[in-house]
């Protein structure tokens, strides 16, 4: 069972190592893309067992629960591992046709690999300290891929996300201390059991909104995202779209983790706050994305309002809006992954991402507008698209508690999403290109160009299976959402007992 | 003991603050080093400070005797220390460099990723829109300095 829980953390390390020693060849971007398949037949084995025997857990070590470091995997862990193997198989894929030779010999692909190690890691573990770590080693990776390049606009972005973020790990680390000084323990299962039993319940709670903090900040939601919007448009494009897909989904992830798990004790004030969050997160998103003109920066304010909707799901913390939460996880991951590789091959194409300056592609590539149109719309939330299951959950969650006001701002931050798509396409795809330039994809060599579009294309497909077949990816939201809300069998795993 | 230690959070805490609030990136940075020590004040304090009681368990026994620190925290500190030094040296490094890139350590100043609409005039057959819109006074500076960063 150890080695199963291990194997997806073991991969990428072991790759990033190989593909550091092999950076100046060009056998390291093989190993980069070798090691993402190795990762998701792990990921695919752990999703196998855990579908089969629900929660699993191991001890690093050999050292029993509440005092060993535990890697365990439920349905969420499961299937976050999963998206985050398929999201880093396509980013590698792609960044064979992405990243310079330069960025290489300056050790991407090592980076890269930690960097999803690292999410791995953060989603497989279950102490709290121990997430602390995985937080830290996804910080220091992403780092360095930020700035990959050094050009000045990268140095600027890096400031602002660089700076922010290391306030976050610091309200993390102190909220660490505070709960270790209250309960005496780390492991989350443990903690699950003895925060209850702490007499200063208001104490608990102050905790709780120093996690909430922290962790907003790396997800990214109103009003402490300010970084996302400030870098995400920088680095290169493989790296931005790696960036989009994972890594504000892993500060919701331990948002859903801390907030179903051990932080219930207070639901009526801690997941009021969160609805709140939830409502202005959505609607400044979508409004920054209104103002841009830029495609990434469109799309990275788009990355905010969408964790909106995630953080609705966990506030209304209904089993149906849980299992809403953890679709449209699942559904965004994919989505906006493949948004950002698209804008990457538009700037290959027409030789910018600023609206204004490029036009034509339809013309010019009509097979990378139909695969623009599919996550686009998905994003919108068109039927049969997975966007629109994803939001229908939603907001069938909040109607059901009769949350009005918050179903209607969820429904008109939709409706401004295809605003913000229509910009995208009424600039870049539909008129003429300014210049009076002919965009081109054959004008990029055959293999490069296939590297790009393979990538785009499964994703696409991947959005389309999900938008057609949407009853096993419910029913397997709905199973997760279950386990969140009944912690019993995570603790009885981790811990080895009923609580 | 405790207590004192406790005042003595407070007081890093707010000085941290107070430097964090400066426009200066170099005062930001530490005045997070301030802080990242008071979060581990935090967490030694989380094991109680006690003089004069090791923590050593008797021959025979499975835990040491009431009273004595815990060690876990002391651990969790030792990590936590070395994970904020390389961070702090890698912040410190990029601040070096955006001094050199940027020409300004003035976070009012740092808009070459976010340019202000009202400056961001769009050359329509300008093909390098970094350059263009740049608002920075040291754009030679910058200009040299990116290839430097490129050979780093």
């Amino acid at each position: 069972m150890s080695w199963l829980l291990a194997a997806p953390l073991i991969a990428p390390f072991l790759t990033a190592v190989a593909a550091f020693l092999l950076r100046f060849t060009p056998l390291g971007h093989w190993v980069s893309v070798g090691g993402m398949a190795l990762q998701l037949v792990a990921a695919g084995a752990l999703m196998a067992v855990v579908l089969d025997q629900g929660v699993v857990a191991a001890q690093m070590g050999g050292w029993p629960a509440p005092f060993g470091i535990t890697l365990v995997a439920d349905r969420l862990s499961a299937v976050m591992v999963v998206i985050t193997a398929i999201t880093g198989l396509a980013v590698a894929v792609y960044a064979l046709g992405d990243v310079t030779r330069r960025m290489e010999e300056l050790g991407y692909h090592a980076l890269f690999n930690i960097l999803i190690g690292g999410v791995t890691g953060a989603f497989l573990t279950g102490d709290l300290f121990n997430l602390y770590v995985w937080f830290e080693v996804m910080l220091i990776s992403s780092f360095g891929l930020l700035i990959l390049g050094g050009r000045p606009e990268q140095i600027d972005g890096a400031i602002k996300y660089v700076t922010l973020n290391l306030v976050s790990t610091i309200l993390f680390l102190s909220g660490i201390g505070l709960l270790y000084g209250m309960t005496g323990t780390l492991n989350m299962a443990d903690l699950a059991v003895r925060v209850p039993e702490v007499a200063d319940q208001p104490l608990v709670t102050v905790v709780a909104m120093l996690f909430m903090v922290a962790f907003g900040v790396k997800a990214a939601v109103f009003p402490l995202f300010f970084w996302l919007p400030a870098s995400y448009h920088t680095p290169a494009f493989a790296v931005s779209a790696v960036f989009a897909g994972l890594l504000t989904k892993v500060g919701v992830y331990a948002l859903i983790r801390m907030f179903t798990l051990v932080f219930t004790g207070d639901v009526a004030f801690t997941h009021t706050v969160l609805l709140w969050v939830a409502g202005l997160t959505m609607v400044t998103g979508v409004l920054g994305a209104a103002a841009q003109m830029e495609v990434r920066r469109i799309l990275s304010f788009h990355i905010v309002s969408q964790i909106g909707y995630m953080i609705l799901g966990l506030a209304l913390m209904t089993p149906l809006a849980i299992a809403g939460a953890v679709f449209y996880l699942v559904h965004h991951i994919i989505v906006k992954a493949n948004l950002f590789l698209i804008a990457g091959v538009i700037d290959q194409a027409a030789g910018s991402n600023e609206l204004k300056r490029i036009g034509g592609l339809y013309k010019a590539a009509p097979l990378l507008g139909l695969l623009f149109l599919i996550p686009a719309f998905s994003l919108a939330g068109f039927p049969p698209l997975s966007g629109f299951w994803a939001k229908y959950v939603l907001i069938a969650a909040a109607l059901e508690v009769e949350a009005w006001v918050i179903a209607g701002i969820a429904l008109v931050t939709g409706l401004l999403t295809i605003y913000s798509m229509t910009k995208i396409w009424g600039e870049a795809f539909w008129p003429a290109h300014p210049a009076g330039i002919e965009p081109s994809l054959s004008a990029i060599p055959r293999a490069r160009r296939l590297s790009l579009m393979l990538p785009i294309a499964a994703l696409a497909g991947l959005t389309l299976l999900i938008g057609f077949l949407p009853g096993p990816f419910v029913a397997f939201a709905e199973a997760s959402a279950a386990e969140l809300l009944d912690p019993s069998g995570y603790v009885a795993a981790v811990l080895g007992r009923a609580p | 003991m405790e207590e004192l230690t406790a005042v003595l959070i407070g007081l890093l805490t707010a000085c941290a603050v107070y430097l964090m609030l400066a426009r200066n990136v170099l005062r930001f940075i530490f005045g997070l080093v301030l802080i990242s020590n008071a979060a581990n004040l935090v967490i030694f304090l989380g094991g109680r400070l006690t003089a004069g009681a090791p923590p050593l368990i008797e021959s025979g026994q499975t835990a040491p005797p009431p009273g004595v620190a815990n060690a876990l925290p002391q651990a969790l500190v030792l990590t936590a220390i070395v994970i904020g030094f390389g961070l702090f040296a890698f912040a410190l490094i990029l601040m070096f460099r955006a001094h050199a890139t940027l020409g300004t350590l003035d976070s009012e100043e740092m808009r070459l990723a976010e340019p202000r609409p009202d400056l961001r005039a769009v050359d329509e057959a300008d093909a390098m829109p970094a350059d263009a819109e740049d608002p920075m006074p040291a754009t030679d500076e910058a200009a040299t300095d990116e290839a430097s960063g490129a050979a780093r």
